[in-house]
């Protein structure tokens, strides 16, 4: 083993701390990133043991046993059993809760049988003082015949000792706890001799789980199937056996390890709490209470520094064509690439304001009982448990919202949650839907206090929420799965949330976004631009000539001049072209080019709607509200010869952009949570399907 | 008819006698639950579904239709 070298995986069941120790171990030191072909979380640091000793600290999923389940599971299955895996450990940390000794020991006898060189860290020792436990720490380490190291990973407390334990050279167990029945030694063998397996286990591996092995390719999956074959050896049919054996000698361990076991009592606290949180009532009040602050605090917390972001970018952007000389790169940089990482900084606040409070729930252990409370009815459409937070957060943004789900174990009902989010009306959908009722409802009163706007705006919300649930139940019978939906879980005892987690976990999921989506987001926005500022170049500089002469007849002010050039510059850029090009497939939801045109560049983000109608009308500026619906109210529909916007094609708008994708950052974050394109892209085309044909028959309908 | 754990009340005990779902009862296993080993059933999700058990001073949540293939004994 070179020094500098060694690599150390953090092993354990879920709720164990493992987090809490790699943070401990690594600080800020550390680099997040997927597991190569899945969505989970690679969390890998770095430490200083000693004066000559670097390591490489991978943080692992959660497991109870080498035998997965779920996509996280396989992983860590993947790397313990398979050596050329550059991802297999010199050491592991196995940690430990010590209140929970049993449930942690069925891995670490699995790890013994795999001769891996382990440490144990025994976790919680606070806790178990206070539950009266006491173990003979010393019996147990030379019973395991392996280090065992006491630490508070919350505190931090060990973490030096366990250092100093980790640099020091390490050999495996000697024990071997899982003895191999003497009718399938053979086979064992003949496997291990194949592959030079260092152990029997492996070898049992390979037989056990051929097809959970992706290492394996699939001619050699086929010689295992036909050697295991060959000498009549069923996979499963060993499992349970295995599983009481090795309980067999947890059982004996414990019994001379703990010398006073704990009392019941001392979970009463979290018993009380649960009782309060899973009421039948209560804890549906208390849950949507929570969710309300989450919501609130991802739509209008948030505000304020987005405010500060958009802002900022805008007179950077300024400032930057007022000071740069002129020229294409020089405009590709103050108004293609600054707004274009300004539209990808905004979403920092509501990032790092949903995962805080995830972070929480997580850490605190109510999102277990969020799960426990909600399975019942998500399950109904496909959907999980954890499915709740992220689909509320999609009401603020869809952003964090999938972010949020790789707290969803189960792929099949992840995926569905992801695909469904983008549904919920999110708050760019907002200044759309604000100015189109305000235009096609009339300001009054139902029996003398219920506001018709504000009627159709929570219907358009309420349509969102149907489209989301509904294309759930659709998902469940369209996407095949082998993976079986499981909710056997763990109700963790309540804690107080540990900050710093928290603290990363907000880090973590803000350095991802911005260097994963960002650059799709980025390259997106840069493409818009160039589209809505440029065409044709003789067309582009004839807007001035054009302009200017109608100026002189029609007595047009400078700001007038100036938005006339602006609109007229759109209409002939690439974008107007394309606007145009789409009319008639947009004319039967009783759309013109002008709307098209603001389709082309608010495919960007929604709320660019409103900015681009302002331009194209020539009206200058976005925010003054009142002009545009003004403006709006008298365009004349050439055709018919009345208005424009008639209530039909307002509300065929209206449910256009309920539907509609129309987020590239959506697309984006979808593209890196599935892992390719596939999945955005048939997002994309159901969602703008669904949105065009629902217009389609609005419009007709009402015109 | 041999008893299941969906059929247990609130704070009712019972000892696991066996698994009728060989791929939960293997999963069930792992979590702890040996046949032999004591079960208490806390209490039910508000639609009866989940349910809440405590194996071994573990508490588990387990659907209904899981806790059905875990055979007991009391």
């Amino acid at each position: 083993m070179e020094p500098g070298k060694l690599k150390i995986a953090l092993t354990g069941k879920p709720n164990a701390g493992k987090s809490s120790l790699f943070n401990h171990l690594t600080g800020l030191n550390q680099k997040i990133g997927n597991f190569p072909g899945v969505t989970v979380d690679k969390r890998i640091g770095y430490c200083q043991l000693d004066n000559n000793t670097q390591a490489e600290i991978i943080d692992l999923p959660g497991i109870y046993s080498l035998y997965p389940r779920t996509l996280d599971e396989k992983i860590v299955t993947e790397i313990f059993s398979d050596q050329q895996n550059n991802l297999y450990p010199d050491k592991v940390v196995l940690i430990a809760d010590a209140t929970n000794l049993k449930n942690c020991m069925l891995l670490l006898t699995q790890l013994i049988d795999l001769k891996i060189p382990t440490i144990v860290a025994l976790n919680m020792m606070d806790l178990a003082a206070k539950s009266g436990l006491s173990i003979d720490v010393k019996k147990l380490s030379a019973s395991l015949d392996m280090p065992v190291v006491m630490i508070n990973a919350r505190k931090g407390h060990g973490i030096f000792e366990l250092k100093r334990v980790l640099a020091e050279p390490l050999t495996a167990s000697r024990k071997s706890v899982f003895q191999i029945g003497d009718e399938i030694k053979k086979v064992i063998a003949v496997i291990r001799d194949k592959f030079q397996l260092a152990t029997d286990y492996e070898a049992y591996h390979f037989l056990q789980q051929t097809d959970n092995l992706i290492f394996l390719k699939p001619e050699q999956r086929n010689e295992i199937k036909a050697i295991a074959k060959e000498h009549s050896f069923f996979p499963h049919k060993y499992q349970g056996a295995e599983t009481i054996m090795r309980y067999g000698f947890i059982q004996e361990l414990l019994n001379k390890a703990i010398v006073k076991p704990s009392h019941r009592d001392w979970k009463r606290v979290s018993h009380g709490i649960d009782k309060v949180l899973t009421h039948k009532v209560g804890g549906y009040v208390i849950f949507f209470a929570v969710l309300f602050l989450i919501f609130q605090a991802i739509f209008a917390w948030a505000q304020i520094p987005m405010d500060f972001i958009d802002s900022s970018f805008a007179r950077l952007s300024n400032v930057l064509a007022k000071e740069l000389p002129e020229g294409p790169f020089f405009e590709l940089l103050s108004q293609g690439i600054v707004p274009g990482i300004g539209g990808i900084v905004i979403f920092i606040p509501q990032i790092a304001i949903l995962f805080a409070f995830i972070a929480i729930l997580e850490e605190s252990g109510y999102m277990a009982r969020v799960v426990f409370l909600m399975d019942k009815i998500m399950r109904k459409f496909g959907l999980n448990g954890k499915s709740v937070v992220p689909l509320m957060s999609g009401w603020a943004c869809a952003i964090p919202a999938i972010m949020a789900t790789r707290t969803i174990d189960n792929w099949k009902e992840r995926l569905i949650t992801i695909f469904v989010t983008p549904f919920m009306s999110c708050s760019a959908r907002l200044p759309v839907f604000t100015i189109l009722v305000a235009l096609i409802v009339p300001d009054i009163k139902l029996i003398g206090f219920v506001n018709y706007q504000g009627l159709v705006l929570m219907g358009l919300y309420l349509l969102g929420f149907l489209a989301a649930i509904l294309s759930a139940w659709g998902m469940k019978f369209l996407i095949k799965t082998t993976e079986r939906s499981f909710l056997i879980m763990e109700l963790p005892t309540y804690r107080m949330p540990r900050w710093s987690n928290v603290g990363f976990t907000i880090i973590e999921k803000t350095k991802t976004f911005v260097f994963e989506a960002g650059r799709v987001i980025l390259a997106i926005s840069i493409i818009l631009w160039v589209l809505a500022s440029y065409g044709p170049i003789d067309e582009m500089n004839a807007a001035k000539k054009v302009v200017h002469e109608q100026a002189v007849q029609e007595n047009w002010s400078e700001a007038e001049i100036e938005n006339q050039v602006a609109a007229y510059k759109l209409e002939h850029s690439y974008a107007g072209k394309l606007g145009k090009a789409i009319e008639p497939l947009i004319a039967p939801l009783g759309f013109d080019w002008k709307i098209g045109i603001a389709l082309v560049t608010s495919f960007a983000a929604r709320e660019v709607f409103v900015g681009t109608i302002a331009t194209i009308y020539s009206i200058g500026s976005a925010e003054d509200q009142p002009t545009i619906k003004l403006r709006l109210r008298n365009e004349i529909n050439p055709e018919t010869g009345g208005p424009r916007y008639t209530p039909a094609v307002g509300m065929s708008l209206l449910i256009f952009y309920t539907f509609a994708m129309q987020c590239m950052s959506t697309l984006a974050i979808v593209k890196r949570e599935t892992k390719g394109w596939k999945w955005p892209l048939i997002q994309l085309a159901y969602m703008t399907g669904l949105a065009y044909v629902s217009a389609f028959i609005v419009f007709q309908i009402m015109s | 008819m041999a008893k299941n754990v969906a059929e247990m009340l609130p704070g009712e005990t019972a000892v696991i006698a066996g698994f009728s779902d060989e791929q939960i009862g293997l999963k069930l296993l792992e979590m702890g639950l040996l046949p032999g080993t004591a079960i208490r059933f806390n209490f039910s999700a508000p639609f009866g579904d989940p349910v809440c058990v405590s194996v071994s001073d573990v508490d588990l949540s387990l659907r209904v239709e899981e806790a059905a293939t875990i055979s007991i004994i009391n």
